[in-house]
């Protein structure tokens, strides 16, 4: 009789729990939009939040939903936002601007010395909490490699000479690395056309450069003279190239004593570090 | 017993973790960011209260006193059924709290800390009440152990560990540690 129970109770109570869960499921169904899941399988599914939404699978929510630009997804790029314009059955609309990272300093550990010797956490932010890092120059690139830890893409490396190398095979230019970055050293770049790019970072006036690193902008203004589209300007002794205006003749790169407008060009040689 | 002491020794002095070693999977696995140990701490809160009140009413309105040696396996059924139920209704009342707690409740439908306090509830023959009040205090006290867990191990990410330790094997030693050092309420007070 017992055995009657016992089988009487726990069927009875799967019984019941099976029912109310079958109710729940009708009353509270939730519609769900199938062109979500198929937005995300054609997403990276990186998360890398590049989109500005936590995930890929958020981001797919929003842009079947129509709340967010098919072209946000930025390591996806073109390929990425035609498929989903496919799906949505949009027209296209990214443009097929190619972006990457680039490493805005050239201090290497040879050129640009330590103020004092760094045993910590090898981490940029930590090393930043201590007297603002342990370079010279209080702009450029500390080589710890937190960019190389933060990209999703495994586009950044470490190079034995202490600065980072991009990838950029790999690099869909996210820019999770720029956020990383304690000292703002790395920029998104277009790169869909050859530029010219002044690689340093440093703020500080020429003299205090001039200490700090041997390849710092120490803000002279050679190149501002020799550019005869007046596409270069100085600003806070850092000179910035407007890639709108230039003309790609070179005339800066051959101006600069401290050598260090480079060519930033996609077809050739990817490693700007290397080219100095 | 008082309420107070029930929560004491739910909390400090009889932490499930640390002191009844229940609960150790999510305890190392959701321990790594502050935040999901906090998101997984209030999604054990909130099933543990309602899985414990439910299985206490079955327990002693059904089960009580012939059917006894079905408790495990109906609890299990009560605390499975239950967390799917709710993980529908929430999906459609209220999305901002489903997706608060996200994957951490069908998690917790599997998570021996829930089935353990169902039982500890009905050996310790607790009134309703104190069902409630344990229960809750135990999820508090599994909340506090999962976020000092997080906290140290986001430290632990950024120091200089020994290459031989690094990984789950500092981890293992931590909650040792960690797990000692709350042994010193136990002489406190005990159920």
């Amino acid at each position: 009789m017992n055995i009657v129970y016992a089988f009487a109770v726990l069927g009875g109570l799967g019984l019941l729990i099976g029912g109310l869960l079958s109710y729940a499921a009708q009353r509270f169904a939730v519609e769900e939009d199938e062109r979500v899941e198929i937005v995300a399988d054609v997403l990276p599914n990186a998360n890398c939040g590049a989109c500005g939404y936590p995930g890929c699978i958020n981001f797919a929510e929003k842009v079947v939903a129509g709340d967010a630009p098919v072209d946000s997804c930025i390591p996806g790029g073109k390929a990425v936002s035609d498929r989903i314009c496919e799906i949505l059955g949009l027209e296209t609309v990214a443009s097929d601007v190619r972006k990457v990272a680039v490493i805005f300093c050239l201090g290497t550990k040879d050129v640009a010395p330590d103020k004092f010797e760094y045993h910590g956490v090898p981490d940029c932010k930590a090393a930043m909490m201590y007297g603002g890092g342990f370079k010279v120059c209080e702009y450029g690139c500390l080589g710890l490699g937190t960019c190389v830890e933060a990209c999703p893409f495994d586009a950044l490396s470490m190079g034995e000479d202490g600065l980072p190398v991009v990838d950029w095979e790999r690099c869909t230019g996210c820019g999770i690395c720029v956020k990383a970055c304690p000292r703002g050293v790395i920029r998104i770049m277009d790169v869909d056309q050859p530029t010219r790019v002044v690689l340093c970072n440093s703020k500080a006036r020429g003299r205090a450069t001039r200490n700090a690193c041997e390849v710092g902008c120490i803000g002279c203004k050679a190149c501002v003279r020799a550019c005869p589209q007046e596409a270069v300007v100085v600003e806070d002794f850092l000179a910035y190239i407007d890639p709108a205006k230039c003309n790609f003749c070179g005339e800066c790169i051959d101006a600069c004593k401290r050598d260090i407008i480079k060519e930033l060009d996609l077809t050739k040689e990817p490693d700007l570090a290397k080219t100095v | 017993m008082s309420l107070l002491a029930i929560i004491f020794v739910a909390i400090l002095a009889d932490n499930i973790v640390f002191n009844q070693f229940l609960g150790i999977c999510p305890y190392l696995g959701v321990s790594k960011r502050l935040e999901t140990s906090l998101g997984m701490g209030i999604a054990v809160i909130f099933v543990m209260a309602m899985s414990a009140v439910v299985t206490w009413l079955v327990y002693n309105y059904i089960l009580f006193p012939h059917l006894v040696y079905l408790r495990t396996i109906v609890f299990i059924l009560i605390i499975a059924g239950l967390v799917q139920l709710v993980e529908t209704i929430l999906k459609k009342t209220n999305p901002t709290l489903f997706r608060a707690l996200g994957i951490f409740l069908p998690l917790i439908t599997t998570n021996c800390t829930i089935l353990g306090v169902a039982i500890l509830n009905v050996q310790a023959e607790h009134n309703i009440i104190e069902t409630i009040v344990y229960s809750i205090s135990v999820a508090v006290g599994f909340t506090i152990a999962l976020v000092i867990m997080a906290g140290i191990r986001e430290r632990l990410d950024l120091a200089n560990v020994s290459s031989l330790l690094r990984g789950a094997a500092v981890s293992l030693v931590t909650a040792g540690i960690l797990s000692l050092a709350f042994m010193g309420f136990k002489g406190m007070m005990t159920l």
